[in-house]
């Protein structure tokens, strides 16, 4: 145990020491979590449209002015003719063109109905359909005034939207929960493989062989302080999240922590089961890379929802520890979520965990023979 | 000319002689593309629901069938207790409650207003506004069809006529609206970037770290020649990938390609410089591959989630949008989007391309004169 706790002390130091790294270990999250969290956004602010009015009336006039009044648009510019167009999006910087037809009012007073066109540059499917819908509300809008005025209630169906859980629509909100996810993730897996793997590579897992120290020790040598490091940064995290973000928080601390360390122990046993494959850093960094940052980013719900994806990949996300731990962090963050609603998501992780933990030091063993 | 002719043998004998390696150079990148290219999708598939239904009429009924015959709703629960369906929201299993209140349809025949109750799960806000618009326009379409029976019902008492202004949509590029097309190049992209940065950054560090650089710098190697031949191998390997990468977005997804292949083989040699030159300045920066590999991580993690890759920068805040002014990443999946689906030439994407150049000197120049040739 002695010869144990000073190896855990080594440990220590030697990443303590290393300031540069510690910098970035520690400097990484806050800035991702900053950037990130002003970032990213779903929501359309200032995109850049065209106007082509083919009638130049009272109407067009005052549709153009309700869009540029929008916050979601930004009118960049007014064309003459349809031809613009193409040469508009191939500049790439106009999203959509809003086109009215000749006589646009005289055919909305005599023939009560004008028509609209909006054009999108698709290339971008979401933002298209964003802006599409924008433009389609705010037009919308317009005729309801124009058929109610003088009117009182409308007959027929209102209906009533309550968002839960979310009700601005943030998408803060849905974003920091995934940044811990693939924080945690980037520590605990990527350090602790890289971490081993060095020493075999350096040549000193001989030394380490030769010493009094089970494997198992050295494992968890090597571990320990990734763990530390990690549950810092889950309260640097978790501080920037509410006093920056205003992201709710609606459940138990304690329960955060218990999963969150939960989750930093299955990216710890995912780092030590890659480096015990591994036989250099090179190699352990690529299969991380591959094995874990993008499925993480992509697979586990963080950015795209898991339900939009075709069935085999549902099936796959099943296998990414981060979708279960993102479920898990939503619904204790901001559905306020207690153990009850969440054990399934928790045993899955346990699982997932024990079960690298235990094919990774059957490997290593096996290699250390 | 001969030297580097020699390194370039030994560094890609080095690179193939690791048997791990290979699967990773070329295997990895087109499995990614193959998988995540699916996964990267804001469609809206399959939205669970629970129906709170106090009317039970037929006008309900038809609400109920009008949702699930979109075949985006399913309904998951049927039942009278609003807490029940909530409590099944909070567990994840229904993202949608609509709550039919009592004579819901005895009210709307009668042409009075009624109130119908969605709520939705918003956690995902995105998710939520999709499934409010889809419903909307549900809902919308039932209110208009109610609507019209009641005027014909009222045909004598004089009826306003409602004005109406049609909107006729155009989506142009990608008629369909299509994820996988939009996606695709932009994956790619980023697959290449990794190997890039990753590749040539750690090459040299780990020579570092492993005491072999000594070996390399008491011979009368170059600088740039030792340069060249750490950088060409996945340079080439690079291009390789991404050739790999563009037959199957052509043939495998039956990505339009509309623009020349030559443009975009040249940019991304150019981008691939870029990208390389950078890993090469991490590395001269850094003494251990621990330390050169968590630093190329962060920075790739900003490039992507910051190139508009995932989320569109036209949605950022305007110092973010000026940030990615510095993203070669966000370049050249701009750059890749343009000339594939849209076709884009020199003209309109040579204001970025010297941008790239022009980063790839910078880097060039200070990394190399970062290296020296003696260490300690």
């Amino acid at each position: 145990m002695n010869s144990f706790s000073g190896f855990v002390i080594k440990e220590f130091k030697q990443i303590y020491r290393d300031k540069r790294t510690l910098t970035v270990l520690f400097g990484m999250p806050v800035i991702m979590l900053v950037l990130f969290g002003f970032a990213i956004r779903n929501e359309v602010t200032n995109a850049q449209i065209g106007i082509l009015d083919l009638s130049k009336d009272e109407v067009t006039r005052t549709i153009t002015q309700k869009l540029g009044a929008s916050e979601s648009f930004e009118i960049r510019a007014y064309l003459q003719n349809y031809e613009e167009v193409e040469g508009l999006f191939q500049k790439g910087n106009i999203k959509e063109v809003v086109v009215f037809e000749p006589n646009f009012k005289e055919k909305l007073v005599r023939e009560n109905r004008a028509d609209v066109q909006i054009i999108t540059d698709a290339t971008d499917p979401n933002l298209a359909n964003l802006v599409q819908s924008y433009t389609s509300n705010i037009i919308r809008d317009y005729v309801h005034e124009l058929n109610n005025i003088g009117h009182v209630q409308q007959a027929g169906l209102n209906t009533e939207v309550r968002m839960m859980y979310n009700p601005e629509l943030r998408s803060v909100n849905l974003f920091v929960p995934g940044l811990i996810a693939v924080i945690l993730m980037l520590i605990s897996a990527l350090m602790t493989s890289i971490s081993i793997t060095r020493e075999k590579e350096l040549g000193n897992m001989e030394i380490l062989l030769v010493s009094p120290l089970k494997p198992r020790h050295i494992i968890l040598g090597k571990v320990l302080p990734y763990l530390v490091l990690s549950v810092v940064n889950v309260i640097t995290i978790l501080v920037l999240a509410r006093f920056v973000f205003h992201v709710p928080f609606q459940g138990s601390y304690l329960l955060f922590f218990a999963e969150s360390t939960l989750f930093i122990m299955t990216a710890l046993a995912l780092g030590v089961f890659i480096s015990s494959a591994a036989n250099n850093q090179q190699t352990a960094m690529m299969v991380s890379l591959a094995g874990l940052l993008l499925p993480t980013v992509l697979l586990s719900g963080f950015i795209f929802p898991v339900s939009s994806m075709p069935v085999p990949l549902q099936w796959i996300s099943h296998a990414i520890p981060a979708k279960w731990f993102l479920i898990i962090v939503r619904g204790i963050m901001l559905k306020g979520s207690e153990f009850l609603f969440i054990w399934k998501e928790t045993l899955i992780l346990v699982g997932i965990t024990l079960f690298f933990m235990a094919l990774s030091l059957k490997k290593f063993k096996v290699r250390l023979q | 000319m001969r030297i580097i002719r020699v390194l370039l043998r030994k560094e890609f004998l080095q690179i193939f002689r690791n048997k791990a390696m290979l699967p990773i150079l070329f295997v990895m990148p087109v499995v990614q593309l193959l998988v995540l290219s699916f996964a990267a999708t804001y469609e809206l598939k399959e939205v669970d629901f629970a129906l709170v239904d106090m009317d039970q009429s037929s006008l309900s009924r038809e609400l109920t069938s009008k949702f699930q015959a979109t075949g985006y709703f399913t309904l998951e629960l049927e039942t009278f207790d609003q807490g029940e369906a909530l409590e099944a929201m909070d567990a994840g299993l229904i993202k949608m409650i609509i709550r039919i209140p009592p004579d819901f349809e005895q009210e709307l025949s009668s042409g009075q207003p009624v109130n119908l109750q969605l709520i939705i799960d918003a956690v995902d806000g995105s998710t939520a506004g999709l499934i409010q618009s889809y419903s909307a326009s549900i809902l919308g379409d039932l209110n208009a069809a109610k609507l019209a029976e009641l005027k014909m019902e009222q045909a004598n008492q004089s009826m306003h006529q409602a004005k109406m202004i049609n909107i006729i949509p155009q989506n142009w590029y990608n008629p369909d609206l299509d994820y996988i097309t939009y996606m695709v190049p932009g994956i790619l992209v980023v697959l290449v970037s990794m190997i890039g940065v990753f590749l040539s950054g750690m090459n040299i560090v780990r020579e570092q770290e492993i005491g072999t650089i000594e070996q390399l710098n008491v011979t009368p190697i170059r600088k740039y020649q030792f340069m060249i031949g750490k950088l060409l191998p996945f340079w080439v390997i690079g291009m390789v990938d991404l050739l790999i990468g563009l037959a199957l977005a052509r043939y495998g997804f039956q990505i339009p390609f509309l623009g020349s292949l030559a443009t975009v083989l040249v940019v991304a040699g150019i981008f691939l410089i870029v990208i390389q030159s950078l890993g090469l300045l991490i590395s001269t920066m850094t003494h251990t591959q621990q330390q050169a590999m968590f630093i190329a991580w962060f920075l790739m993690v900003i490039f992507i989630l910051m190139g508009g890759l995932f989320t569109p920068i036209e949605s950022m805040p305007e110092w973010a949008q000026n940030l990615t002014l510095a993203n070669p990443v966000a370049y050249f999946i701009k750059i890749m989007r343009m000339v594939l689906l849209k076709g884009a030439g020199w003209k309109e994407i040579q204001f970025m391309v010297y941008t790239l150049i022009g980063m790839g000197s910078v880097l060039l120049i200070i990394s190399i004169n970062r290296y020296k040739k003696t260490s300690g």
